[in-house]
């Protein structure tokens, strides 16, 4: 292999590995956030390229809201068996229990932003330094600037006024106690850019992204699947679908596209012809524009 | 209304992995020249932008003069620019065409956003000026210039913006070409290539303009889709610092023992002969893994594993390189220094510096002068402010193995962090073996 031969997506790869090790180097106890959605999931794939025969220097870190699609968690348990690695859950229904955060009621009511508070608990509960995750800078407009490695104080809070500079492919994680960084491998990645890796490297997914017959319901003009957490009532129309899930979040936040899409190449095929940005369907990012921002500067992934 | 990644997606068929590279580059220009402008337009005449995307834009109330809209929203990522209506940050932008996938650097303009500006070019390929076509080459002209030749970028753009303010006048874009060109001679930069360009029009952005006919050359995009940029292919100082020690240490893996790194620059083989830096042992490579396939070489840029013939005590920090071409091995380096903190730099306290996977104190031993960055000329001081740039000379507590900056960018460069703060405050270009 030449140098002239590799692709984009080699060069992708090779930068994330190289950014998995140094937070392996870098930090005493450094986790994988996985939320079971494609970009978690290519992060185990590169964590096995970064750190196999060995271990992962790390256990994942999966903050169950309790209102996951089912297909979510049990794909999630399968992935786990297969590669012997440990996974700690954090409940947001502990953190409901605990009367740490109060439930939303109502038709729009979602524990999304719940999670938040779980999240936080478990990284102070795990003494987590680091905590990788799968955002990528092309997914929304304050991702844009967000560091490889991004410092979170006591709080969990982000400054951008705070960031640290990154030069060359040096990484600073020097923090002090009590704050911990994200971490993001695959900033530079796109959406298509995911989607033809996962394609390259047969990397298995939750069967959610793939077409599927599913009982859903119109929400603000999105579809929803049909289910409990939703909070139905006599107004929604059930009506069975053909449809598909460009993202995987909480069953309350994360809308479906009709599709016929059921294999990997048509999914690409579908996306290229895409009029709607990914979290276009993830109806948490609509209720302002600085929505994302805010949640970041509160601790949010 | 927007015909959706046409040109985004054509080659890409089913079933065909894209056979293309990656281009970073960075866009440096003053306040107004029209910077987020013209990454708008890159976006969006390129059709990179999404529906949901174009209708959030259309939304927005900001327009330009005339009522389109203003493509500098595309970039502005955080509230507080929007109130301002400035870019404070690197913000990081991404597309594709069919020839290449393209990451942005944003940086600002600001004076006081000098350091941003060496964090999107030391992460970027090729560098875009934006001169504004009414006022020619000015003082943050002059300011860019010194950043892209002080972090040794080997491609320059020159984009003349606001062509249309200047009725597309080609004695105006000769009359800046011809004051750039002395600049460029100044700062010994190599290739730099002239584009008459309307960022607000779209002239010369993606498409060639028919404003300037008298203009012969390339398209903005064009010049980025072909521009030739591997310049690390023929390097023959292979590198690879050490990231982490591979050791699985169950029954039947009770051997393994792989260096886990990066290669920096030039390649390894089966066979070569490795020095381990700074211990000075040699050994010779038995054995190279890349995603857990064996290889007989591996190039620049690849994540390998790397297992050596001879059991050595090696760890993070330490870099293999080939036993041909050995790197410098000293205490005491001349460095090009940018300051990037709000607190001055303090000569009575022991830094931190980051070099690779090393990270060792350090302490200035000499200032030598720091630079006026709008005239180029150098003075007398004892101290750096936020956005200074000069020369030091640092002396480390334990000895580095690097080579210059200009010779090998990535083994050549370092940062400084307070430890006080745990910021990082300078970036540091090496340039001399200071012992």
């Amino acid at each position: 292999m030449n140098k002239q031969d590799t692709t984009y997506l080699d060069q992708l790869e090779a930068e994330a590995i190289f950014i998995l090790r140094e937070v392996a180097g870098q930090f005493e106890k450094p986790a994988l956030l996985f939320s079971g959605g494609k970009d978690s999931i290519t992060l185990v794939r590169l964590a096995e390229k970064a750190f196999r025969p060995g271990k992962f220097p790390f256990p994942l870190v999966h903050i169950d809201t309790g209102h996951n699609f089912p297909e979510t968690i049990s794909f999630r348990d399968d992935m786990i068996a297969r590669i012997g690695e440990k996974l700690i859950i954090g409940h947001v229904q502990d953190s409901i229990d605990q009367g740490k955060v109060i439930e939303q009621t109502g038709k729009n009511a979602s524990r999304n932003a719940l999670q938040t508070v779980t999240l936080l608990d478990t990284i102070a509960e795990g003494k987590f330094d680091a905590c990788i995750g799968g955002a990528r800078r092309d997914e929304e407009k304050a991702r844009a600037k967000e560091r490889i490695f991004s410092v979170r104080d006591e709080f969990g809070q982000w400054d951008p006024k705070r960031q640290r500079p990154e030069l060359w492919n040096i990484y600073n994680g020097k923090i002090h106690k009590g704050e911990n960084v994200r971490v993001f491998p695959i900033s530079n990645w796109t959406e298509l850019d995911v989607w033809n890796y996962i394609r390259r490297e047969n990397i298995e997914l939750p069967s959610i992204y793939f077409a599927h017959e599913r009982d859903v319901i119109t929400r603000n003009g999105q579809l929803m699947a049909a289910a409990d957490c939703l909070n139905m009532d006599a107004d929604d129309q059930i009506e069975r679908r053909n449809v598909r899930f460009r993202t995987v979040g909480d069953m309350t936040c994360t809308a479906a596209v009709e599709s016929d899409a059921d294999q990997i190449d048509d999914i690409i095929e579908e996306i290229k012809m895409s009029k709607i940005s990914e979290r276009g369907a993830r109806m948490d990012d609509k209720v302002s524009e600085a929505a994302m921002e805010d949640r970041k500067k509160g601790g949010y992934f | 209304m927007i015909k959706y990644l046409r040109l985004q997606w054509k080659t890409a068929k089913k079933g065909v992995i894209f056979n293309m590279d990656l281009l970073k580059f960075f866009t440096a220009g003053s306040v107004d020249d029209g910077k987020s402008t013209l990454i708008g337009r890159l976006l969006y005449d390129s059709e990179s932008i999404l529906a949901d995307q174009l209708e959030a834009l259309q939304q927005s109330n900001r327009k330009n003069d005339d009522g389109t809209i203003d493509l500098a929203i595309l970039t502005d990522g955080l509230k507080a620019e929007r109130e301002q209506g400035i870019t404070i940050d690197v913000a990081y932008k991404y597309f594709q065409t069919d020839k290449r996938k393209f990451i942005i650097a944003d940086t600002p303009g600001h004076i006081q956003y000098t350091r941003n500006m060496v964090t999107g070019a030391s992460n970027s390929d090729l560098a875009i000026i934006l001169v504004d076509a009414r006022n020619g080459v000015v003082e943050q002209t002059v300011r860019h210039s010194f950043i892209v030749s002080l972090l040794e970028l080997k491609h320059v753009v020159v984009c003349i913006n606001k062509m249309d303010m200047v009725n597309f006048s080609e004695e105006a874009f000769n009359k800046i070409h011809k004051s750039y060109s002395e600049i460029a001679l100044k700062l010994k930069l190599k290739e730099v290539t002239y584009i008459p360009v309307s960022a607000l029009k779209g002239d010369n952005i993606v498409n060639r303009s028919q404003n300037m006919p008298w203009y012969t050359g390339k398209s903005l995009l064009d010049h980025l889709e072909t521009i030739e940029v591997n310049e690390d292919v023929k390097s023959v100082q292979a590198r690879m610092p050490v990231q982490w020690v591979i050791r699985p240490q169950t029954d039947e893996l009770h051997d393994y023992r792989g260096y886990a790194g990066r290669v920096l620059s030039g390649s390894f083989r089966l066979n070569d002969q490795i020095t381990v830096l700074p211990s000075g042992i040699r050994s010779a490579i038995s054995k190279i893994e890349t995603n857990m396939q064996e290889q007989d070489e591996v190039h620049s840029g690849t994540s390998v594993t790397l297992h050596l013939k001879d059991n050595i005590d090696i760890g993070r920090g330490d870099i293999l390189v080939n036993s041909t071409h050995e790197p410098i091995v000293s205490q005491s380096i001349e460095a090009d220094l940018c300051w990037m903190d709000t607190k001055p730099l303090d000569t009575s306290i022991l830094y931190l510096l980051q070099h690779n996977s090393k990270v060792t104190k350090c302490k200035i031993r000499d200032i030598l002068h720091k630079v006026n960055i709008n005239t180029l000329e150098k003075i007398e001081t004892d101290t750096f402010q936020l956005n200074d740039i000069g020369r030091i000379v640092i002396r480390t507590a334990e000895p580095l193995a690097f080579d210059l900056y200009q010779e090998n960018k990535l083994n050549g460069g370092a940062i400084l962090i307070d430890p006080r703060t745990n910021l990082t405050v300078g970036a540091l270009m090496f340039r001399a073996n200071a012992e």
